[in-house]
């Protein structure tokens, strides 16, 4: 199965959602280079809205992301409530 | 008729009545001459409604995100001029690599706002039309934010000021301009193959994480965030082409030779640009972050693998030209260095021999090939410079006619003979750097015969006359400023100085 | 006391790229003309574009006006990408406020019947002729000619999108997907539309970029705005409700702003030469009185009896402008 991945800027907002991404995908893994961090997961990894909510204490809405992001491999399915990333096969 | 209806529509339906529900068919005009450009390429599309929106952004929330990620640029941007940020750059050599950049690039984001806004125009499909729209915006803004990088180093560097004048004129500049002249020229569909696929997906990641963590990497904080933030529209814009290619696959059978020809071409095309990157990360930055060969790896063999082999359910085959660039890795970085290095008094970068710890270094990056290809031949060059006997090839070497690289790349399994085809077309040689790029030529001889050969005019005087003198005044290049050997140079001089006034007293 | 904190000074080696010094002199430019002027490549084209082989890939024969200069048509604004998209951020912020305030007060649940049919029959089929103002514009950026006219007119193709889905956001909250079916339906077939819909899929064909710029921002815009955003929006206060007010700040601020810029990029052709004022002239001619018509088999449904006035308003606002452009 082909990895997925995913890279934020380094910043204090993009903290919770790295975290909320290990947390919710066991397995996925995060290397750090300078000004950014990047995720990697085998076949498929997914943001979860409530997941990062819960550690910012506020309402997230998923587009946010948009702000944070640097690149993404995989095919994306994103809504409300999820944004996820995947190889099908 | 209720609210509440409107609450329980998701992101999906929302957007797409925000979208979709616009468009109408026409019935005054014909629906063919509304849209006279998406048939000609031989693409069958039988359901526009079958294109999958990829990212759903509502202009309200671009318009949110967008203007947050400026604000947050822009600070960035002015408090790093307003405190002479160059000078924390790692060394003054650094900077010849954000002038390739600033040559290279930010005047082809522009050509990507324009292809982008044809397919904008173009599609027959909504979903995306809208998508290429916004694509289209994006591009500018990347053009303009790295104009703005560019404007303070361009203040107190040499090599930038004539960006404009240099890009139809300067032979390598010939390079990506004869990328995007291609692309443009092509049909809404393959300029969607050839930038919003080839480029954005498989080889993007290759021109800016690697280019931006250099960046971070060298203390140019300006150009990491710039880039940094650029990416993070990229990944709206890869998500697109992908989308394009799956929608295309899905629509007819008949489309897939045609998209594979395109998925050859492009990625060829691509790769053979992007060799300019593979020379800054192996010696441009004076601290490196990985190898050209390293990013290779991550970002074309697994990365682009696991793109293709997602791919071959459609059909679709893993590009010739991967063998090659494989092949190449090892190689096309030391090549390219060295065609500067010789050419130096014609390029607006400095060049220089790499030091010590820095030939050890791409030693142990490039155990298959440095030492014994390359190595000596820069010792070599070292010593020449010590004797006072550099080597400077003044022979103007022929283009290639598609990728329109000088010859300088040699022939796969015999990195000592330089490669070179030909082909007859209608009574004329046409000279090739590889086989894919004759391949290329063989396809579509029409339109690369018209192509605008740098090394080809020099000699007719169509470029200030003949002279090399007149043709550096032409290309807005200024002799001992601009060009030539980093060592003794304005800019090496200037940033000691500076570097000096900021940290002592005098 | 003071507290003096400085940066050292640096003396630079020049001001700016040697395409500005050449316009402007050697002094620091703006981001704007950093980010405008001359970045649209102008000879030396590699490939003729398979879609127009006859022409180049950038060639200023796509229109019938000529000028020495194409960045005579620099945006008054001096909007760059930056100062485009956080103007336009501020704009929607205030807007989605007023908007919010609406559906809070619950002003869409509760409209009166009068003002619900007006939205489903004046405001909501609008919604097409944005998206068809989004498609000329993106026409005109893509085959104009110079950075200062097509970056202008990719930012004004992006409002008029957002204009579209804001009003499609207005249909939603009052009738969900349901209204905006009816509205389009009203846009296909009913008669006091066709006129209209003619005029939008006739610009669709226009080939000749500045003629399709007059034909919408200039000759349809210039009846659109005033009719849907001053007049009806009038009319929609009569119900007691200020529900359309409130959900149309963002177009009616926007249309203020943009009517600036569109007469500046008409100015600008219009004084180049003789030639181009006549055929300006001849263009604002030919489409100002099918505009005129198109709107006012609309303005019929509103106003009745007072079609008269309003159109005599709208024209009187329409000649004046004209005026001030001098033509």
């Amino acid at each position: 199965m082909s990895n997925v991945f995913i890279a934020f800027q380094t910043t204090e907002d993009s903290r919770p959602i790295v975290e909320s991404i290990l947390a919710d995908n066991p397995g996925a893994k995060a290397t750090e280079s300078p000004g950014m961090v990047k995720i990697d997961a085998e076949g498929s990894l997914t943001v979860k809205r409530t997941s990062i909510e819960e550690r910012i204490g506020r309402a997230f809405d998923l587009q946010e992301l948009q702000v944070h992001l640097i690149t993404i491999s995989g095919h994306l399915d994103e809504d409300d409530d999820e944004f996820t990333l995947a190889w099908p096969n | 008729m209720d609210m509440k209806a409107t609450k329980k529509l998701g992101l999906k339906d929302r957007y797409r009545n925000q979208t979709r529900g616009l468009h109408w068919d026409t019935t005054y005009q014909p629906m063919d001459e509304v849209f006279p450009y998406d048939k000609y390429e031989g693409i069958k599309i039988h359901d526009w409604e079958k294109w999958e929106d990829p990212f759903r952004l509502t202009m309200d929330a671009y318009w949110k995100y967008q203007a947050e990620k400026e604000r947050k640029l822009y600070a960035v941007l002015d408090a790093f001029n307003q405190s002479n940020g160059h000078l924390n750059v790692t060394d003054a050599r650094y900077i010849n690599a954000i002038k390739l950049f600033f040559a290279a690039i930010p005047l082809h984001e522009y050509m990507a706002h324009r292809g982008f806004a044809i397919a904008g125009r173009q599609f027959r499909g909504v979903g995306p039309r809208v998508a290429c729209q916004m694509q289209s915006i994006d591009e500018i803004r990347h053009m303009q934010t790295q104009m703005h990088t560019a404007s303070n180093y361009n203040k107190y560097y040499n090599g930038m000021h004539a960006v404009h004048h240099q890009l139809p004129r300067m032979w390598y500049a010939s390079v990506p301009k004869s990328f995007f002249d291609d692309a443009i020229t092509a049909g809404p569909f393959e300029w969607m193959i050839a930038i919003g696929f080839s480029f954005e997906y498989v080889l993007t990641n290759l021109l800016f994480v690697p280019f931006m963590s250099g960046a971070a990497y060298n203390g140019d904080l300006g150009s990491m965030t710039f880039g940094f933030s650029a990416q993070s529209d990229e990944a709206r814009h890869m998500t697109l082409g992908l989308e394009c290619i799956k929608f295309m696959l899905e629509q007819d059978p008949d489309n897939l030779p045609i998209v594979q020809r395109w998925i050859d071409k492009w990625t060829w095309r691509g790769t053979r640009v992007l060799s300019l990157v593979a020379m800054m990360m192996d010696y441009m930055l004076p601290k490196r972050v990985m190898s050209w060969k390293e990013a290779w790896e991550i970002y074309f063999e697994q990365n682009g693998g696991a793109l293709f082999k997602d791919l071959e359910r459609y059909g679709i085959k893993l590009p010739k030209c991967a063998l090659q660039g494989i092949e190449e890795k090892e190689h096309i970085s030391h090549q390219l260095w060295a065609g500067i290095y010789q050419w130096n008094f014609g390029t607006s970068v400095h060049s220089w021999v790499p030091s010590d710890d820095e030939l050890d270094w791409l030693s142990a990056k490039y155990p298959n090939t440095f030492d014994k290809y390359y190595r000596p031949r820069w010792e070599f060059w070292r010593e020449q410079e010590k004797t006072g006997t550099q080597f400077i090839n003044t022979g103007l070497a022929e283009n290639c006619q598609v990728c329109q690289f000088p010859m300088l790349f040699t022939e796969p399994g015999d990195p000592t003979t330089l490669c070179h085809r030909e082909t007859h077309y209608k009574e004329e040689r046409y000279h090739f750097c590889s086989d894919h790029c004759k391949e290329i030529f063989e396809n579509e001889p029409e339109k690369y015969i018209q192509a605008w050969l740098p090394m080809n005019q020099l000699p007719q005087g169509t470029c200030g006359g003949g002279t090399l003198e007149g043709w550096m005044e032409w290309v807005h290049l200024v002799p001992g400023q601009d060009n030539g050997n980093f060592e003794g140079s304005q800019d090496q001089a200037n940033f000691q100085k500076w570097k000096g006034q900021v940290t002592g007293n005098n | 006391m003071q507290l003096d904190l400085q940066a050292i000074t640096l003396q630079p080696l020049r001001h700016t790229f040697d395409n500005l010094k050449e316009r402007f002199g050697d002094k620091p430019a703006t981001r704007y003309q950093e980010g405008t002027y001359d970045i649209q490549q102008n000879y030396l084209y590699h490939y003729r574009p398979t879609w127009d082989p006859d022409r180049e890939i950038f060639d200023e024969r796509r229109t019938a006006i000529k000028m020495a200069d194409w960045y005579k048509f620099a945006d008054p604004r001096q909007y760059y990408y930056g100062t485009y998209t956080i103007a336009r951020s501020r704009q929607q912020e205030a807007a989605d406020a007023n908007f919010q305030l609406a559906l809070d007060e619950g002003l869409a649940d509760t409209a009166p019947d009068s003002l619900r049919k007006l939205l489903l029959t004046v405001l909501l089929p609008m919604r097409h002729v944005e998206w068809g103002a989004n498609m000329n514009n993106t026409f005109i950026s893509s085959y104009s000619y110079g950075t200062a006219i097509n970056a202008a007119t990719i930012f004004h193709a992006m409002d008029r999108l957002g204009i579209a889905q804001s009003i499609s956001r207005v249909g939603l909250a009052v009738g969900g997907e349901e209204i905006l079916d009816e509205a389009k339906t009203l846009w296909m077939d009913a008669p006091q539309w066709q006129p209209l819909r003619r005029y939008v899929e006739d610009t669709l064909v226009v080939k000749d970029w500045f003629e399709l710029f007059i034909a919408q921002n200039l000759a349809l815009d210039s009846f659109l705005y005033p009719f849907l955003y001053t007049h009806v929006s009038k009319e929609a206060g009569k119900s007691g409700s200020p529900f359309y007010t409130l959900a149309t700040t963002f177009q009616k601020e926007w249309y203020g702003e943009t009517s600036r810029w569109v007469d500046a990029m008409v100015k600008a052709a219009a004084n180049e030469s003789a030639e181009n004022k006549a055929l300006v002239q001849g263009w604002i001619q030919a489409y100002r009185a099918k505009a005129e018509a198109a709107v006012t088999a609309l303005a019929e449904t509103v106003f009745a009896g007072n079609t008269a006035g309003v159109m005599a308003a709208i024209n009187a606002d329409l000649d004046a402008r004209l005026k001030k452009i001098g033509l």
